[in-house]
């Protein structure tokens, strides 16, 4: 067809496709990525518009049933009562709301500091890279989920504290990453052949460096994501997490962990809605592996 | 080889020190001593206890006393255990927890690598598909999940096995399944994405070129480098065990390291906390060396100089 349009002499440019077109378009044809992708909007979207779907408060609480009752559809609670005769599944709304808010922030924050440390090592390089990227090895070696618990027993259990020392605790492999990414594309000839034309460096940097970080860095965040709603959930489950009024899913499998045998609905419709959530953001994060990583296709 | 040894070694040492130094300082920053109770004892009575703990001493002598203790095994008295030291807590329940964690570590590499192997050599069938899709499962579904759905249906359903305790052999099962299950999934990912490679790569080609029979192909030359990646991933494999087995023992009552751990953490037992961290860090630290080590021994192109 373009020989066609050339011979024609109405010379078309031809439609490329950018990367991010072309990982969207392999990322809709993997089936199990995207049923994923739809079932983790749905949970998102029932956690964060609970108050607003006219479902009881999660602090309702009924003296007319039985505490860890089992469910009951005609009142509509779909996960029975629990220890306080409330609603669980709202309550379990509700402590999705936290348990996803901690994911969210607490990657971001990996992702702030991780995407700055390796660009900053990728880019000086020498020394500075070496030392840099040693600090990094030497807290690898930290087991980092005891310190994370040692400071929620030191200080006290602070949500912001979790936020921030989980986050803090998750950025060592996107350092390595971006470091890996930038090192690897400063020597390539794309760069090279624009530098000889005259581009800005700026321009190098916002249109070829960054753009091909973005890729994997995006694998990484989703993948992120459910370790780190993993070990909020660890440290809840634990009892040194989220405190009572507020849950989170580590809570909420905790208390009903104790009472399995009375009432095991309450387990595995917790444990499910927490495991559902962490299998769709891992099969999220494999597709989009497969989709922005052309390399392991 | 010597030589890459005690650099290893010494290179251990920084990050055993800010192991150390990092749970000191913490511990002397929170809030309220050992001794502080509801009840004001007498001014020199107090005087006395932080003299008998050293408390009275500067900061650094504290630390370098403590830093002393540690070279000779000794982490110093438990708070709230007031008749054991966090040395005899520890090294009491190091043994149960070593066995479940190294039960733990062996199956999941047999059955992982075997696992992976498997489904690489069918590599895009329904068969590898499935391999595959049960293993996302035990790598997202939390073992704390695991363990009491595991329990409530062989222990409490079926009645098959105890669902606590601890001293006999069917005690090793669930809390085993339910800590190795998730290296398990980690493994077989790992080692199928790696078999995938090393099978379409040149020397492989040539083995089979030369007429070698597949399973020999396989055996002598496939596995032995694909198996690499999974050596180098044993380190933080052990790590995530020992973070497991914490939430494991806490479940099913074993009397370990890491349910040790939990009650020091609920219980506000700094020095118990603390030396437990100290610990498992360097033994994380010791089992990156031996998985390195390894990786040297079964990777012709490393040579250590």
């Amino acid at each position: 067809m373009a020989v066609a349009d050339i011979s024609a002499g109405t010379l078309q440019e031809v439609q490329g496709r950018s990367l991010w077109a072309d990982a969207r378009h392999r990322f809709l044809r993997n089936k199990a990525a995207v049923t994923s992708l739809i079932i983790f909007c749905l949970i998102v979207a029932a956690c964060f518009l609970a108050p607003h779907l006219g479902l009881r408060a999660p602090d309702d609480i009924n003296w007319d049933l039985e505490s860890w009752g089992p469910p009951n559809l005609e009142l509509g609670y779909l996960l029975g009562t629990d220890a306080n005769n409330r609603d669980l599944f709202v309550r379990t709304l509700y402590g999705g709301q936290v348990s996803l808010l901690v994911g969210f922030t607490a990657t971001l924050v990996s992702l702030v500091i991780g995407v700055i440390w390796g660009a900053t090592a990728g880019f000086i390089g020498g020394r500075i890279d070496g030392l840099m990227m040693r600090i990094v090895d030497i807290l690898y070696s930290i087991p980092f989920i005891f310190f994370v618990i040692m400071l929620t027993v030191v200080f006290g259990r602070f949500i912001t504290l979790i936020y921030i020392a989980i986050g803090a605790v998750s950025w060592l492999d996107m350092a390595r990453i971006v470091r890996g990414q930038t090192l690897s594309i400063r020597r390539r000839e794309f760069i090279e052949a624009a530098e000889a034309s005259g581009v800005s460096k700026w321009r190098i940097i916002t249109r070829h460096i960054i753009p091909n970080c973005l890729g994997p860095v995006v694998v990484y965040v989703t993948l992120t994501v459910p370790n780190v709603i993993l070990t909020e959930s660890f440290i809840s489950f634990l009892g040194m997490g989220v405190q009572e009024p507020d849950s989170s899913w580590g809570t909420l499998v905790s208390e009903a962990a104790v009472v399995m045998e009375i009432a095991p609905w309450a387990i595995i419709g917790t444990g499910g809605i927490l495991a559902v959530t962490l299998l769709c953001l891992n099969f999220i994060g494999d597709g989009m592996r497969d989709a922005l990583d052309p390399k392991d296709r | 080889m010597l030589h890459y040894l005690m650099r290893r070694l010494g290179g251990a040492i920084p990050t055993l020190f800010i192991i150390i130094a990092g749970t000191f300082f913490l511990m002397r920053l929170a809030p309220g001593g050992p001794f502080a109770r509801e009840r004001k004892v007498p001014p020199e009575v107090e005087a006395n206890l932080l003299k008998a703990y050293h408390l009275d001493e500067p900061l650094w002598q504290q630390f370098l006393r403590y830093l002393n203790g540690l070279l000779h095994g000794d982490f110093g008295p438990s708070f709230k255990y007031k008749d054991f030291s966090v040395a005899e807590l520890i090294f009491g329940g190091f043994p149960v927890s070593l066995q479940l964690g190294a039960i733990a570590i062996f199956l999941a590499l047999v059955i992982g690598l075997t696992l992976g192997i498997w489904a690489a050599l069918r590599q895009n069938t329904s068969a590898d598909y499935a391999a595959m899709s049960v293993s996302m499962v035990g790598i997202a579904v939390p073992n704390f999940v695991i363990a009491p759905i595991l329990t409530l249906l062989i222990g409490m359903q079926l009645q098959l096995l105890p669902v606590g305790g601890w001293g006999h052999t069917s005690n090793y099962v669930l809390p085993v399944i339910a800590l190795c299950l998730p290296q398990i999934a980690a493994i077989a990912r790992l080692t199928r994405a790696s078999m995938i490679e090393v099978l379409s790569s040149n020397f492989v080609r040539t083995a089979r070129a030369k007429g070698l029979p597949a399973r020999v192909t396989i055996t002598r030359h496939a596995i032995r480098a694909a198996i690499l990646p999974v050596v180098s991933y044993l380190g933080p494999a052990v790590a995530n065990i020992i973070t497991g087995s914490v939430v494991v023992e806490q479940i099913f009552s074993i009397p370990g390291i890491g349910r040790y751990f939990v009650q020091g953490s609920l219980n506000r037992d700094y020095t118990l906390v603390m030396g437990v961290t100290v610990f498992y860090g360097a033994l994380i630290i010791l089992c990156n060396l031996i998985a390195d080590l390894l990786y040297g021994v079964l990777d012709p192109k490393v040579r250590y100089d």
